[in-house]
């Protein structure tokens, strides 16, 4: 299946990735309306070391063995067509999940009370992850790899 | 082939996903005592908080067992393994014969003697939909509630009753609360914000003796209540395994693969004792995540596939009113220790790796943590001082990075 992968020399640290994650899942179609004065909260995030310049994104590997999946208290959490998605009607904040996943890549929503992360944007009709999409230096690319 | 599997929670459902990954044909018979669809026993707690219902916290989808050709034999239980013949025997005497046996049949509330508690006429458990339901039936706004241990059970119980009730009571026999999970630090921090939220709790004490709804304490005074949860610990259930002559501790005993001593027994979940990579000991872990890998491991060696489960440790999530903290490993060793006023963070070193850490408040990403743990990663192979920071992927190298997110193989 088509993944992220990170291509991190290329990656500027510019933070769009995570800008156009939280747009995407907003379910607003103006990207000012949503942002403008709001801390936003995406499920892709950069990590950066500014004094050896290194920069790229972390978001869901979507594990072939998911310990996220099989650790979820709640059976919230599943493999659908190979990505891992969140029911979020089922899930109760518990951060088992934040407790396992090796990334770091699951994390509470705005709320706080119910976790989010990536599900490739396969829930908010795109067919290339916004993150992707926006990305200006082909630093993360949406791909199928052995 | 035929597969039995006795209980129908986390352990019983990892193995019937670990068998139907190896084989999609042979028929699989789960029994249970509880009647109810596979739920997640840890959501009781956020049930009575309003936080899910009945239907939310099913464990699987209700196709669960159709799906994967399971037939269910809920609300039957079963009371003896014959290990010779083969078979297993519910209370009605019907009889399964069996090729591969999983065990799961988890824990039960140890409640210990206590003087006149007979005399308590509400008096609860906390661990089962049916003691959910039951507490929930009898919850008054004016009612008193006297909690019994200050463990996890005991403090989830009264964060989840706190906003219906008139007051809530914990007491433990132990000095602090959590003693199992947190330190004294993170314990006494706990203690505080939960004391803040309205639970009254008296730590160091325990009940004397009972008389009706009122409770007398062994530090000299007492406490009156019109409704008691016991919360003090959980037994494994092991008598069906021991009963057909398996090696038993406090858990049952298993290998990597969820083996018990008996040919084709196999064992998984709470009621089993496990080795604990972190601290190099055997003990029972009581943990859901663990229940779940050994039970899938277990599932898959019953087929014929060997994927053991060898890396479990204790660890834990846990929230109390948003106060969130997470837990892993043993606390045995160097220790490395932040405080600020509403977060602190201990981190344990042994033999130059991670084996321990503690995370209050700021709990984010803790599983990069956690997975050095597991993988008994060399701390000189990464960027410790960025770890102690907060958990990064920046602590690793380059190639280790460019593994871990550029797809590129390892």
């Amino acid at each position: 299946m088509k993944r992220v992968y990170v291509n991190e020399k290329w990656c500027l640290g510019c933070h769009l990735c995570e800008y156009n994650c939280a747009f995407a899942n907003s379910g607003r179609s103006n990207m000012a309306m949503a942002l403008k004065g709001v801390t936003i909260h995406p499920r892709i995030q950069v990590e950066e070391d500014p004094v050896r310049d290194i920069h790229f994104a972390v978001n869901c590997r979507h594990c072939e063995d998911a310990l996220c999946v099989k650790s979820c208290i709640a059976g919230a959490l599943s493999k659908k067509d190979g990505v891992v998605v969140i029911d979020r009607d089922k899930c109760v904040g518990c951060h088992t999940c934040v407790l396992v996943c090796p990334y770091g890549a699951i994390m509470p929503d705005e709320s706080g009370l119910v976790m989010q992360k990536c599900e490739l944007c396969t829930k908010n009709g795109r067919d290339i992850p916004a993150c992707v999409d926006g990305c200006p230096n082909e630093a993360i690319v949406f791909e199928e790899r052995g | 082939m035929r597969y039995v599997i006795i209980g129908n929670s986390t352990a019983a459902v990892g193995g019937v996903e670990g068998i139907r990954k190896v084989d999609p044909n042979g028929s699989i018979t789960l029994i249970a005592s509880e009647p109810h669809h596979t739920y997640s026993r840890p959501l009781i707690s956020y049930l009575l908080l309003g936080r899910t219902d009945e239907n939310r916290m099913k464990y699987r989808p209700d196709s669960f067992y159709e799906e994967n050709h399971v037939d269910a034999h809920l609300g039957v239980t079963v009371t003896k393994i014959d290990p010779e013949q083969k078979y297993v025997e519910t209370s009605s005497g019907e009889q399964f014969p069996y090729d591969r046996l999983l065990i799961g049949t988890g824990s039960r509330p140890f409640v210990p003697p206590m003087e006149g508690l007979s005399t308590v006429q509400n008096r609860f458990s906390f661990m089962t939909l049916d003691d959910a339901r039951a507490l929930d039936q009898v919850l008054m706004p004016e009612s008193r509630v006297l909690i019994v241990g200050a463990g996890l059970i005991g403090l989830k119980c009264a964060e989840g009753i706190l906003h219906r009730v008139k007051t809530v009571q914990v007491i433990d026999l132990a000095p602090r609360i959590l003693p199992s999970i947190l330190d004294e630090t993170g314990s006494a921090m706990v203690q505080e914000y939960l004391e803040k939220k309205g639970v009254s709790i008296l730590t160091g004490t325990t009940v004397e003796r009972f008389d009706g709804h009122h409770a007398t304490l062994t530090n000299g005074t007492a406490c009156d209540f019109d409704v008691l949860v016991v919360a003090v610990g959980v037994r494994a259930n092991t008598e069906l395994a021991k009963e057909a002559g398996a090696q038993v501790g406090r858990g049952i005993q298993v290998d990597g693969e969820g083996r018990t001593s008996l040919p084709d027994v196999f064992a998984a979940g709470d009621c089993t004792e496990t080795m604990d990579l972190a601290s190099g000991t055997t003990h029972v872990m009581a943990i859901l995540p663990n229940a779940y890998l050994q039970g899938e491991a277990a599932g898959q060696a019953m087929a014929g596939r060997d994927a053991p489960f060898d890396n479990a440790i204790p660890m834990n999530a846990m929230g109390f009113f948003e106060l969130h903290m997470i837990t892993a490993g043993s606390y045995d060793g160097q220790e490395l220790v932040w405080k600020e006023k509403d977060s602190y963070k201990k981190l344990v070193l042994r033999d130059g790796k991670l084996v321990g850490y503690i995370l209050i408040g700021d709990v984010a990403r803790a599983g990069i943590y956690t997975s050095l743990i597991r993988q008994q990663t060399p701390l000189d192979e990464v960027d410790f001082d960025k770890l102690k920071d907060h958990p990064q992927l920046l602590a690793f190298g380059p190639k280790t990075r460019a593994e871990k997110l550029g797809g590129v193989p390892r």
